[in-house]
Order: C-alpha cells, then sequence, then structure tokens
C-alpha cells in the first residue's frame, strides 16, 4: 500500500486533499492493470468500485442492438471512472473498456462509504469533487447533443 | 493584419468583382460530403497569393457564388486549394465538377491569421469538423517556420471518425515529434481506439504557458464559445484569441451588407477577428 502513495497524492482528481484524507483513501485502494480489449465493467453490475486512471486509456460504452458497442466517452489519465458507487441502487450504468493498456488505482466503494460516513469532512471533499466532475461531464454531454457539426445523412 | 493580400493589388487587370476563369485539375472526396480541389488559372498565370484564412468567392457558372476558405500551403502558389463541404446549391454543383470543368474565382478577401504576431508564443489551434480547412494554410506556415513558435498544439473535434478531413496529413503531423496533435470525436465504434467526447476536453489534457499562448479557432460558434471558456479557464488572455466567423456573403468585399453582424462587415473585416471585437456578439442570439 505505501507504494501507492505517490501515485494518489499526485492524481489530478485529488490534487489538495489534506493528509489525513489522502491515508484514509490510501486504506481503500489498490492498483490494478488492464489489457487492451479487457472489459473494466458491465452495465447493471454492482458498482464496487472505482478508478483513477493513471496510464492509458477507457472507453464508456454503449450497447446498441442496431450498431454494435457505440463509445460515448473516453477518460484519459488524470481523470476518474465511475460515480455508480456513490449512489444506490449502486450499479454500473454502462460498459468501461479498456483500449490499450491501462493502469489505474482502484477504489473500494464500500470502504470508502464507510470512511465518508465515520469522517463527513471526508464525504464533502469527495462530493465536491465528483460534483465538479459530473457538472462538466453534463455540460460535454449537452453540447455533444448538439450535433454541432454540421448535417446528418 | 500585416501579410493581408488584398486581390485588386495583384490580379490587374482583373477588378474585385471580376471572376478570374480557372480549371478545375482535381477533386478529391475526403469524407461523405466533403471534397478537396486544386485549381489552375485558365489565363496561365499562377493563382492569387493568399494569407492563411482568406478566402476566395467561388463561382459556379449559372449557379451561384459562395465564400470558401483556402485551405492549401502559401508557399506552394501553383495551385489553388479549396476544401468544400456539400451544403447548399452552389456547393452541390461544385462537388459535381469534373477535372477540366471551368469555374470564377474572385478573391482573396478577407483577415489572415496572426500567424506573425504568434511568433515566440506557444500556439493552440482548434478545429471543429470542416473549420479544419482554414487552419490547414496556418499549420504548414507554421511547420515550415517551425523555430519561431514555441509548443504547437492541434486540438480537432468531428463527428465521427468517417468524418475526419485529412487523414494522411493528419497522420504525418501526429508522427511529429514538434506538433502535439489531439482528436476527439462525438461518437465511434470499433476500431476507433482515440478520444470520445467534444473538443473542450482536451484543453486541460496538452501543456502550454497560458501567459504565452495564441490560440486560433474555427468551427461552430457553439464550439467556439465553449472551448473559449476552457481556454479562459486555462489563463489564456482574451487577447490572445482568435476566431474565425462565418455568415452569409454575397459580394465579399464589403459593398453589399450581407455578411453584417452588428457594426463589422464579417467579409472584410473578418473573417478572422480578435475574440475581444466579436465577444458580445457572439452572445447576441439574434446575431
Amino acid at each position: 500500500m505505501k507504494d501507492l502513495g505517490p501515485y494518489i497524492k499526485e492524481h489530478k482528481f485529488l490534487q489538495g486533499m489534506s493528509n489525513d484524507h489522502f491515508d484514509l483513501l490510501l486504506g481503500c485502494a489498490s492498483n490494478v492493470k488492464f489489457e487492451a480489449g479487457e472489459y473494466i465493467c458491465r452495465e447493471g453490475q454492482e458498482a464496487d468500485k472505482f478508478y483513477f486512471v493513471r496510464h492509458g486509456r477507457m472507453a464508456i460504452e454503449l450497447n446498441l442492438i442496431s450498431q454494435g458497442a457505440v463509445t460515448i466517452q473516453t477518460i484519459d489519465p488524470g481523470e476518474v471512472l465511475g460515480w455508480s458507487w456513490l449512489f444506490p441502487p449502486y450499479v454500473w450504468h454502462f460498459d468501461v473498456r479498456a483500449t490499450e493498456l491501462t493502469r489505474a488505482i482502484a477504489m473500494d466503494a464500500v470502504c470508502l462509504r464507510n470512511k465518508c460516513e465515520e469522517d463527513h469532512n471526508l464525504g464533502y471533499e469527495m462530493m465536491k469533487r465528483f460534483a465538479h466532475v459530473m457538472t462538466k461531464r453534463l455540460a460535454a454531454t449537452r453540447f455533444q447533443l448538439l450535433d454541432v457539426y454540421g448535417k446528418r445523412n | 493584419m500585416e501579410n493581408v493580400i488584398s486581390p485588386t493589388k495583384q490580379s490587374e487587370p482583373h477588378s474585385e468583382m471580376t471572376p478570374r476563369l480557372h480549371t478545375v485539375q482535381s477533386l478529391t472526396h475526403e469524407t461523405r460530403d466533403t471534397f478537396t480541389i486544386e485549381l489552375t488559372p485558365t489565363d496561365g498565370g499562377k493563382p492569387n497569393r493568399f494569407a492563411p484564412g482568406q478566402f476566395n468567392m467561388l463561382y459556379a457558372f449559372g449557379v451561384g457564388e459562395v465564400p470558401i476558405s483556402i485551405s492549401g500551403d502559401p508557399d506552394k502558389p501553383d495551385r489553388l486549394i479549396h476544401t468544400i463541404r456539400e451544403v447548399g446549391t452552389v456547393t452541390k454543383a461544385l462537388a459535381h465538377l469534373r477535372v477540366g470543368s471551368t469555374i470564377g474565382v474572385r478573391g482573396p478577401y478577407g483577415t489572415p491569421w496572426p500567424i506573425d504576431k504568434a511568433k515566440g508564443n506557444d500556439l493552440v489551434i482548434i478545429a471543429g469538423g470542416i473549420g479544419l480547412a482554414p487552419l490547414r494554410p496556418v499549420l504548414y506556415s507554421i511547420l515550415s517556420d517551425r523555430r519561431k513558435y514555441g509548443q504547437v498544439v492541434l486540438l480537432y473535434g468531428t463527428r465521427s471518425p468517417s468524418e475526419l478531413l485529412f487523414r494522411k496529413e493528419l497522420q504525418k503531423w501526429r508522427a511529429r515529434f514538434d506538433l502535439e496533435v489531439k482528436i476527439t470525436v462525438d461518437r465511434a465504434v470499433d476500431p476507433w481506439q482515440g478520444n470520445v467526447g467534444v473538443v473542450t476536453t482536451l484543453i486541460p489534457r496538452v501543456s502550454f504557458d497560458p501567459d504565452q499562448t495564441t490560440a486560433m479557432l474555427c468551427g461552430p460558434e457553439v464550439m467556439m464559445r465553449f472551448s473559449i471558456m476552457e481556454l479562459r479557464k486555462s489563463g489564456i488572455p482574451e487577447e490572445n484569441l482568435f476566431v474565425s466567423m462565418e455568415r452569409n456573403m454575397k459580394c465579399g468585399c464589403g459593398l453589399c451588407g450581407h455578411c453584417q453582424c452588428g457594426p463589422l462587415f464579417v467579409c472584410q473585416d473578418g473573417p478572422v477577428f480578435p475574440y475581444p471585437q466579436v465577444k458580445k456578439l457572439m452572445n447576441i442570439r439574434e446575431m
């Protein structure tokens, strides 16, 4: 676990967090690696983890009967994957696949939820950071829906 | 503005309103609805010189005229190159031209990208969809004089992988060590392994020195507005942001007023504007 400390502290999502909170997070963290093409989670599965991406790329996919798997967003190093762990019923809403060799820090969701309940300062800190990510992604999704690049077929 | 090229100065006896005849030398389909044509003057002379960002009025005889940015290399003056998307009657007619066909060309018109002013700075170029075409001459110019610039970043967004323009050149540019190219699409299916998401999401993923960065943006106005918000968050001063505006043009030289946008004529005062000059206008719905 000691080795993960620098990785967590360096991660963009967690910049500015207190050392006490880092220590709490570290207790729920593990180092993970996904091969290119490997699925990280599947729609409907329990969201028992979320990930701080360190290297590589993850693709969030939606499976459409007519088109197969459509990638709707990619997650790059410095970004975070997953907020389904925060809200009941704690299930993934999309499939997520590593498009290349991807290294990440996996956070145990149950472990962290319990710590957030015990330490509301940590909980508030996490909620603020996730709310920021969600706001940005909501804006990006709205922009994507506008389909600004001209006429369709 | 120092390198604006006026059509009347160099193409006498052609007046500003008289098309010069050009022959189509090649027509290449870039995507489903976008094509590139290469033209040479029928009079045996060279095409009019242009500065990156300027446009010509292309005349499909019997159909009409349309303003199209020049997408070729300003240092290769033998052929005039335009990349065009089929969106209306005139562009559809241009798409059906054949090698050897003749069209009329007036121009170049308009203000250029500030590539001289950007020397010594980092450069962030943001293109959306067909917006890469007017920015390609900027890349040609910068890469031919690469040492005069700091970090150079191209961020390019389009709807899907099949709608990427200039694929071969994008691959070459991506292979360079002195140019960072990031491409994103709104949605993708296999085998695309690149970024998926709007172009604004690429901005925090690249590094530049905000105080010493010039940004040039061309694409749908909503894309430029969102990108500018992100660039401002990263600390680039407003006066270092430049946008290319698009409006319905008729004469191309500030006479008819069709392209009027508030106090500005896009054909004459633009199409490339310093952002502070058009900031308010971009946020007025009626504009």
